[in-house]
This record gives C-alpha cells, structure tokens and sequence, in this order.
C-alpha cells in the first residue's frame, strides 16, 4: 500500500489575525488620520465644510500620485529624485507645444510622453549601467530641470487652452475634483498590482534580496526599469495636473516635490530600505500630510512651519514603534 | 606610473585642467594665476562642505539636512551678531562650531541609537531645521546693514596674499587630510563603509562612530553658515535652499561611492572645484547662468558612470558568469 501524504492546502498568504490588523502601521495612521481630524476641526470652523475638505485634497493629489509609483520603486530598493524635475521638463514641453499652437490632448500626450521618456532614461542608466540610482537621480534631476531652466530661463509660458484647465481645476461630481478621483483609481490599480499580482509579489522579492531574485528567475532589472517608467510616467501626469491647476509653467514649478513624496512613502510605512511596505499606508499617509498642511493653514501658521510639523511626523512615526519594540523587549526580557 | 593613473584624483585632477584649458581658449584670462585663486575662494564653502559629506557618505550614511543646517546656524550667528555687535568674530565662529555640532549630534543620535536610516533622519531634520530658522528669525532677514563691519570683512582680509576665507578651507582641507589619512577614527570611517560587518568584528563600535561622522557634519555645516552669511551679507530663510544636493554632487563627482567605503579627502575637493570651475567659467564665457544646472547635472551622471566601472562588485560577476553558462 502505498502512502500517499493528504494533500495539503497551502494558501497563497498568511491569514492575519485581528491582533496584527490592530497593531499594524496602517492602524496607527489611521489613528494619527483621525486625531489631526478631531483637533482641525475643533481648531478652525472652517475646516469641516465639504468645499473646504475637497481643497484639502488638492494639497497632496499630485504629490500623491507620484508617491504611489515611488513606493513600489522604494520597495524594489531604489530611489528616483529626479521626480520633480520630470515634472517641470514636462511642464516647459507642455509650455512650448502650447507656444506652437497644440491642443489639450497633445499636451496631455506630450506630458505623459516626456515623464515616460525621462523614467527610462533614468531607469536604463541604473539598469544597463549598474549604477546606483540615488546618484543616478540627483544628476538627472539636476539635468531635466537644468534644460527647462535651459529653455525657460527667467521667462514663464502660459495661455494654456480652456479645456486644459479641467485637469487641475475641474470637479467629476459635486466636491469631488478630477485630481482626487485620479489620485483614487490610481491607488486602486497600484494596490492591485502590488498586493494582488505576481508582477507585485516579485517586487517584494526584488527589494528584500536582488541577487536571489535572479538566480530565481525573476528579470531584476527588467521589472526595475519599468518601475523607473512607472515612475516618469507618474510624474508626466502629476505635470500634466500642476500645469492645468496653475495655468503657467516657470522652470521652479514642483521645486521641492520630491522630498516630500519621498516622505509620503516613508511616512505610509515603506521601508527605506526596500523589500517592505503597502499603498493603503502611501495612500494613508497623503491624506495626513494633506490634513496637517490644510488644518494649518487655516490656522495662518506659514507653510515654512508646517514642515517642521511633517519633518517632526516623519521622524516621531518611525520612531516611537522602535521606542516602543526597544520598552516592551526591555520589560519581558 | 601605471599605479598613479589607478588614482582616480589624478584623472579628475586631469579634467579639471582640461576644462580649465577649454576655458581659456575662450576667455585667456581665465588660467590667470590671480584668476584661479578667485575661483578657489568662491569655491572655499563647497569644499569645507563636500568634505563634511565626504565623512558620512563613506560610512554609507547620507546627510541631506547639511544646507538647512548652514541656514540655521547663519541665522543664528547673523541674528547675534546684530543684536550684540561686540562679540568677537572668533567667539562667534565657535558658537557657529557648537550650534551646527548640536544639529549634527541629533542626526546621529536618531541614527545611532534608533537605528533610522540616515536618509529618513536627515530628510525630517532638512525641513525641521529650516523650518526652526523661520521660527528663531520671525521670518525676518538680517541684511548687510545690520551686520557689524568685522563680521563681514574678517574672511574677506588678506593673509599672505589669500583671503581668510581660503585659509579656512586649507586649514579644514589639512585637518581632514591628517585625520582620513593618520588617524584611528579616519580608518575606522573608511572600514565601515567598506564591511560594516566586519568592522564591528574588529572591534570598531559602528554606531558610535556614526555618531561622530555626523556631529563632523554637523559642525561643518555650523562653520560654513557663518561664511555664507557673512560672505553673501544676507542671512534669510531661503539661504541655500536645495544646496544640500549641489554638496552631494561635488562628492559624487570626486569619486566618492554612494554605497560607502571608497573616497578621499583629494577627491571631495577636486569635486568642488570642478563645479565651482563651472559656476565661475559660464559668465565670462557668455553661456547663460541658466546652463549651470544641466553641466552640473550631466558632469554627476558622467561621473557615475567613469567610476562604477572600477566599483563593479564581485557578486555581479560571478552572476554574469552563471548566466552565460
């Protein structure tokens, strides 16, 4: 007789117990979320009107956008800095196909096109060249901005067409703008891609141990230049929406973008470091920057100290759960 | 001969003169000896800088808050120099020393004993720092006229025929050199960077020593607030606003690896220079300021490039083998 072993039922992921749920990352921003909430709106009157909630969310769409291909890069262990300055090359393209007479769907494309190409470029030096992509970006963000300064100079280009403003400025119902319902169908797709394929799954393998990966079969640097695509791509539609809600484009326009995206992502509970990480927590974490720089900023507080508040929420979140592991190793040990 | 071409100092020292001659083509009198010693104090802030960053970067750390450091500290300095024009310049560059000292100890305190990546750390203090500066100043400026004569003229006055300003950066250049080259926390920095693993085996105390690398920032950012302020007579809140990168990048383009371990003091110094050649060169050569951005850019790329090919790690080899097989 032979002994067949019962088959065994391996399922595709662990279930989670509510006690992880609870204590998970997401949980505490939510917690943060609501607590930022409670003390807005007993702060200003004017924070719990619909019409004020929806300018809320203006605040971070954008950023928010790119932040979500961003934590899938940060997860698969590389950085792209070079965000912001996609969107102001993408911007002064917009700029000069306007000067030469284009209409709104060829901006459109010209923005998504230029992010897209910018993404590669970076995404071929790390991938062909094995460069480390930090760098890699700091010197393209430095040489995308530098040809928008290039073609720009001090000048500025406007006379966008009136249909090009319905991006940035224009409302799908009611309160709710065409930036935030972007923003959310987004997050849906990159939370699918990420938790639900295995196109995410190899991500996550990526950014815990490269070097398994491709011995595993897993194209590393194939799925690390589409994510630097993603990336561009990303940035090409968060310049697309910046142009049409501003109206002009200066070479500065998104100075500063990615740092903060960076801390979004950060801030959402991805590891820093690669391999670990979730969109609720990116999406989770846009919503309290949004939240903290709107709530004070109907309080008058100036947006240079707002950023003591994020760069203190930044560094406070990650902080206290390492304080907190070090207190309770410390208490049953 | 073929030992001293593997340095890549003595490559960039080559570019340097290279583009130093492309200059002078265009405008002769650019390699004038009263010329290049104009560039070298207008680059004196970059390089005290560079070297700051060199000493983090090469224990694979990374400290992005060193221009919001030098706005704080500036401010700092600029604001009690116009309250209490009395105080000595050298007391105030010691107060300069310890007030960029403290922001760099809490760097690396997060660091040290939190275990936070450097790069989360000093992406939160960059925007808290500069933050605090509008906090401490009410968003007010301190300008030229209310800045005491000797704080503006003591880094401009003549020494031996260079400005103070330029004996600071040798000074900062020799002390580094010495504690890189002779000392046991210079090696200690260098064997972190290359194997941390290793190095707490030999009995180097990593996190300690990470410490110290970004109080060394820390208080170089301090020293190199007080020449900005007092070299551009302007102490605001937008003071070097985004400079955190153009530091990065001189070191990047000295060859110093962002994955820590191989740099040296001679690099981070040519790297500097490189981009303060750039910086002086574009205006008396009729290119627009505006093309400055996108040289630098396309000079850190370039560089990247010319030094991965001597960084390539082992592991990647034997992988390309395995997959030829």
């Amino acid at each position: 007789m032979t002994d067949t072993p019962a088959p065994r039922h391996i399922p595709d992921r662990l279930d989670k117990p509510l006690a992880t749920a609870i204590f998970s990352w997401e949980a505490l921003l939510v917690v943060i979320a609501i607590l930022i909430f409670a003390v807005n709106s007993f702060a200003s009157p004017y924070f719990l009107d619909p019409w004020s909630l929806s300018d809320l969310t203006f605040n971070f769409t954008e950023k928010g956008l790119i932040a979500l291909a961003m934590a899938l890069l940060i997860i698969s262990g590389e950085i792209d800095l070079s965000v912001a300055a996609i969107v102001a090359l993408a911007s002064t393209m917009m700029g000069m196909a306007v000067q030469a007479g284009a209409g709104t769907p060829v901006l459109v494309a010209i923005g998504i096109v230029v992010g897209l190409g910018c993404g590669a470029f970076n995404g071929l030096l790390v991938t062909r060249l094995g460069l480390p992509s930090i760098v890699v970006t700091i010197g393209t963000m430095s040489l995308f901005r530098g040809i928008a300064f290039i073609i720009l100079g001090d000048q500025a280009y406007k006379g966008y067409p009136e249909s090009f403003a319905f991006f940035g400025q224009g409302y799908v119902w009611w309160v709710f703008s065409f930036e935030l319902a972007l923003f959310l169908v987004a997050a849906v797709i990159y939370w699918f891609v990420l938790h639900r394929t295995s196109f995410g799954r190899r991500v996550f393998a990526i950014g815990n141990n490269p070097v398994a990966c491709q011995f595993s079969g897993v194209r590393v640097d194939r799925i690390k230049f589409i994510l630097f695509c993603l990336t561009g791509l990303m940035s090409g539609i968060a310049s697309v929406l910046i142009t049409s809600r501003l109206g002009s484009t200066r070479p500065s326009i998104a100075q500063g973008y990615e740092l903060e995206a960076i801390t979004m992502v950060v801030l959402g509970g991805v590891s820093i470091l690669g391999g670990a990480g979730s969109i609720l927590g990116v999406v989770l974490a846009a919503f309290i920057m949004g939240l903290v720089t709107f709530g004070l900023g109907l309080l008058n507080v100036p947006g240079i100290v707002m950023s003591i508040f994020i760069g203190l929420l930044l560094i406070i979140v990650i902080a206290l759960p390492i304080i907190w592991r070090r207190l309770s190793v410390g208490r049953f040990a | 001969m073929k030992s001293f071409l593997k340095y890549r100092e003595i490559w960039l020292l080559a570019g340097i003169v290279v583009l130093i001659g492309l200059i002078s083509t265009r405008f002769p009198g650019f390699a004038d000896p009263a010329n290049l010693r104009q560039v070298f104090n207008d680059t004196s802030i970059l390089m005290i800088l560079a070297l700051g960053q060199m000493v983090v970067i090469l224990t694979r750390s990374i400290d992005l808050s060193m221009a919001s450091n030098l706005c704080f500290t500036g401010m700092v300095v600029a604001m009690l120099n116009a309250a209490h024009p009395a105080i000595p310049i050298p007391v105030l560059i010691v107060i300069a020393l310890l007030v960029g000292l403290v922001l760099g100890a809490i760097n690396g305190f997060l660091v040290w004993r939190l275990n936070i990546p450097s790069i989360v750390v000093t992406l939160g203090t960059l925007t808290i720092y500069r933050g605090a500066t509008f906090v401490v100043s009410g968003g007010a400026w301190v300008n030229a006229d209310q800045m005491s004569p000797d704080f503006i003229n003591f880094q401009r006055a003549a020494f031996l025929g260079l400005p103070v300003l330029s004996w600071i950066a040798i000074i900062v250049i020799a002390l580094f050199f010495l504690v890189m080259t002779r000392t046991q926390i210079g090696r200690s920095i260098h064997a972190i960077g290359v194997n941390p693993t290793a190095s707490v085996y030999a009995g180097i105390d990593v996190g300690r020593t990470k410490f110290i690398v970004f109080c060394i920032s820390g208080m170089i950012g301090g020293l190199a607030g007080y020449l900005w302020i007092s070299r551009y007579v302007i102490a605001s809140v937008e003071v070097a606003n985004g400079y955190e990168l153009n530091i990065i990048a001189a070191c990047v383009i000295g060859g110093i690896s962002i994955a820590g371990g191989i740099g040296s003091v001679g690099g981070a110094v040519l790297g500097a220079l490189f981009l303060g050649i750039i910086s002086n060169a574009l205006p008396v050569i009729n290119i627009s300021p505006f093309w400055q951005m996108a040289i630098s850019g396309s000079a850190i790329i370039l560089a990247v490039v010319l030094n991965a090919r001597g960084e390539r790690r082992q592991g990647r080899i034997i992988l390309r083998k395995a997959e030829a097989a």
